[in-house]
């Protein structure tokens, strides 16, 4: 419908009609830029000519405080990495540290962390999709998810008593065992939860300015997805079945089963905003069965090995790569042999995504930019970290 | 109005001043009464309504704390609003931006004094009240325009320019879609047109032929992006522009702009009851010309009120379209349609002058199936979500 803000711009180029251009400053305090980010827009009218990211304002140098905190001390500094998915910080920092330490988690310890981070991941698929739908305008799915995101939140503080900032994970497994019937309320809760992702495609996903608004917009074909780094659901929305649960697997998930959903483009171009939304979507059914899997497997016996007080690692380094609701996170760790990290290095999916929004961008129109930001499901304190 | 104010001046009142005077007098007295006893209650109930009616949507309480059920959140919002400082940003263009909340709320205004409220109780009545109307209200263009230029920001200003267009656009469907009525009743006057009708269903003009049937609904959608509201509320598209023209305004100057979004609503639904929804046409139950009146005033209020809460519900489903569709929308569709629509209106005119009664309660009946299926349909999702609701994750709306 309509021209595209590219068409308008070469028309525009055509008559000769010379406009001024406008220099727009979007954030630090913006609505939809999900946090403090900063882009500095070059538009002509409504249509960008570029759009150039401007990050660090939300920069609390994380990865220097591990340093002077510790191994152990470090874990809840994690969680401030990706607050909106916390637990895979966790998990990841807690990896790291058992690869250079060289320990074996035991498996139902495992088994809890899988439970763990696949409930948030459920609860930051939702938040995304929430505030995407709000982006662009519509009030009350924003609600719906945010109402199925307020139970999860309820049950993981069941599980460690917090509700955004988890600290739930411990290096060598988890902090405390699952709480008694805590299975039972996430099974009634999942039971519960499935058919509200349907009622939330009939709200949202067929409907018709929906559809118009996300539909070949800021399309990422694979070869760019590739290119600019760009890592989970915006990756697998391009089409490339990625997935380092599945291709580098980790924890226990070579033992369950999954699918790893992929935009094919069935309104408009592959990878474009609606297939990012709508791999976000595939994914809540994949996590839930996860869910599914995990309490029919999980086994009886301890849910952390036995780490010292005083943890030394030998000095080493080690990478670790965990697949966290935003993609690909990965952990870097190099140590020296003391009680404290030598260096620590968290590379994010956001920070990856801001980068591609300059290069996808122009002759798009203002509106579409927050549909781009929404898509990329871009969180400020992952940028920054 | 004015018979009633001949009355009084056949009684002996105001001896010896000029008619003109007389009547230029009552018409202020009584636009006052209905600024202050109407128009400003209607508009602050309409925003505490709105509230609840989307907090039942989204499954939240909403307000509830000022007085029974925050019936009173209104007056709270304003008295806050009104106590606000009135900050005018250093760059401003000071004049203007002044200027500006005046202009918007003058044309939302003036759009009463052709509104009815009954038989008898109309500030004025024009001869050319629906051109009236759909002139006076361009006015709020212009406010709004003024706004986002003179507060010296780049999202006002693209907000400003966004409503400009918008307003200008959609005005042209609008006015087509209410030619049909026109040609159908050879009156401008809202009186007249609403006189021609009665109280029965088969005798509104929605249902009078299909043209005025599809006249209804583009109207409606093209009344919607008039008044800024979703889908089409992209002057103040708030995850795009912050807040769009009144990014930079505070305290009272803000609180006129929203008075009259909220006020707009009831307008666009007297329009709509005037012209295809019967008005204020009651059966004829009582001789009373008291009790008449107030169940003029209160059939009236209720049809106009409904489509405002149906906008209500349209905002709280919808996502926003974007600039460039929204444009495709008018200009693409609704024009072409309306054009088309009046011109067949004008044969049907022409072939049946006074109108086709089998048509009518065809069409009746048609609506009446329409409407039955719609509401079991909502029905049905309300009790499919209900049934699940239940338990432990059930949620009282109301607290």
């Amino acid at each position: 419908m309509g021209l595209s803000g590219f068409e308008v711009e070469i028309q525009r180029e055509n008559t000769g009609l010379e406009t001024e251009e406008m220099t727009l400053n979007m954030g630090p305090q913006h609505p939809s830029t999900h946090g403090v980010l900063r882009f500095v827009i070059k538009a002509d009218g409504e249509v960008m000519r570029s759009t150039v990211a401007d990050v660090g304002y939300l920069h609390r140098s994380i990865e220097k405080i591990s340093e002077k905190v510790g191994f152990h001390g470090f874990m809840p500094y994690t969680d401030r990495v990706d607050y909106v998915a916390a637990m895979f910080c966790n998990q990841g920092w807690g990896m790291v540290c058992e690869k250079i330490a060289g320990i074996e988690v035991p498996k139902r310890g495992e088994y809890c962390r899988i439970i763990a981070a696949e409930l948030n991941r459920l609860s930051s698929h939702l938040l995304s999709v929430g505030t995407m739908v709000l982006d662009i305008g519509a009030i009350t799915p924003f609600f719906h998810a945010f109402r199925e995101r307020e139970k999860i939140n309820d049950l993981l503080e069941e599980l460690c008593g917090a509700r955004l900032t988890y600290n739930y994970m411990r290096i060598g497994g988890v902090a405390w065992d699952l709480p008694p019937g805590f299975v039972d309320r996430v099974t009634e809760f999942l039971n519960y939860f499935e058919p509200c992702i349907d009622e939330f495609h009939d709200l949202v996903t067929g409907n018709v300015i929906w559809i118009n608004r996300l539909a070949n917009v800021a399309a990422v074909p694979p070869a760019q997805a590739i290119n600019y780094n760009l890592v989970g659901p915006n990756l697998r929305a391009s089409g490339v079945k990625y997935d380092v649960r599945r291709d580098e697997p980790y924890s226990v998930y070579p033992e369950l089963e999954f699918e790893v959903p992929i935009g094919s483009g069935q309104v408009g171009t592959i990878g474009d905003c609606f297939d990012r939304y709508i791999v976000r979507m595939e994914e809540l059914k994949e996590s839930i069965r996860i869910l599914r899997q995990c309490f029919l497997q999980i086994p009886e016996g301890p849910v952390i090995a036995k780490v010292p007080r005083k943890f030394k690692p030998p000095a080493g380094d080690g990478y670790v790569r965990v697949e966290s609701a935003r993609g690909d996170m990965g952990w870097y760790c190099v140590t020296d042999g003391s009680e404290f990290p030598y260096r620590v290095h968290v590379r994010t999916g956001s920070f990856s995504a801001m980068s591609i929004i300059d290069a996808i961008s122009p002759g798009l129109m203002l509106a579409d930019l927050v549909a781009v930001i929404a898509s990329l499901d871009i969180v400020a304190p992952e940028v920054d970290r | 109005m004015q018979s009633f104010l001949d009355s009084l001046i056949a009684n002996g009142w105001f001896a010896g001043v000029p008619v003109d005077v007389v009547y230029a007098g009552g018409m202020l007295v009584f636009g006052l009464i209905v600024l202050l006893g109407f128009i400003l209650n209607v508009a602050g109930v309409t925003t505490f309504i709105e509230r609840r009616v989307w907090a039942r949507m989204q499954s939240r309480v909403g307000p509830n704390r000022v007085g029974p059920q925050g019936i009173l959140q209104w007056l709270a919002d304003g008295v806050k609003l009104v106590m606000k400082e009135d900050v005018i940003p250093t760059h401003a263009d000071q004049r203007l931006f002044r200027a500006a909340p005046y202009l918007v709320i003058m044309g939302f205004v003036a759009s009463f004094v052709v509104v009815p409220f009954a038989d008898r109780l109309v500030i004025a009545e024009m001869n050319i009240g629906l051109l009236y109307i759909t002139t006076v209200t361009s006015l709020v263009a212009v406010g709004i325009l003024m706004a986002g230029w003179a507060s010296n920001n780049k999202w006002s200003l693209i907000g400003g320019i966004r409503a400009a267009a918008q307003i200008v656009s959609y005005e042209i469907p609008a006015g087509l879609a209410l030619m049909p009525i026109v040609l159908m009743t050879g009156s401008m006057n809202m009186q007249d047109i609403i006189r021609q009708q009665s109280w029965a269903p088969w005798d509104w003009f929605i249902f009078a032929n299909p043209f005025a049937f599809v006249a209804f609904f583009m109207f409606f959608t093209a009344a919607l992006a008039e008044g800024n509201r979703t889908p089409f509320d992209l002057p103040e598209a708030e995850s795009e522009l912050v807040s769009g023209f009144v990014t930079e305004y505070s305290g009272v100057r803000y609180l006129v702009f929203f008075m009259v979004e909220w006020g707009n609503l009831y307008v666009i639904g007297a329009i709509l009851t005037t012209c295809f929804l019967g008005g204020w046409n009651i059966p004829p139950v009582t001789d009373n010309a008291v009790l008449q009146t107030v169940l003029q005033f209160v059939t009236f209020f209720v049809k106009s009120y409904f489509w405002a809460i149906v906008a209500m519900w349209i905002r709280a489903t919808l996502p926003r379209v974007r600039v460039d569709q929204l444009m495709a929308i008018c200009w693409k569709y609704l024009v072409p349609v309306a054009f088309l629509n009046m011109f067949l209106a004008a044969i049907w005119v022409a072939l049946f002058p006074y109108g086709n009664r089998a048509m009518s309660v065809l069409m009746t009946l048609g609506g009446a199936f329409i409407l039955v299926t719609f509401f079991r349909r909502v029905a049905f999702h309300l009790r499919r979500s209900r049934t699940r609701e239940h338990g432990q994750f059930s949620l009282n709306p109301i607290v």
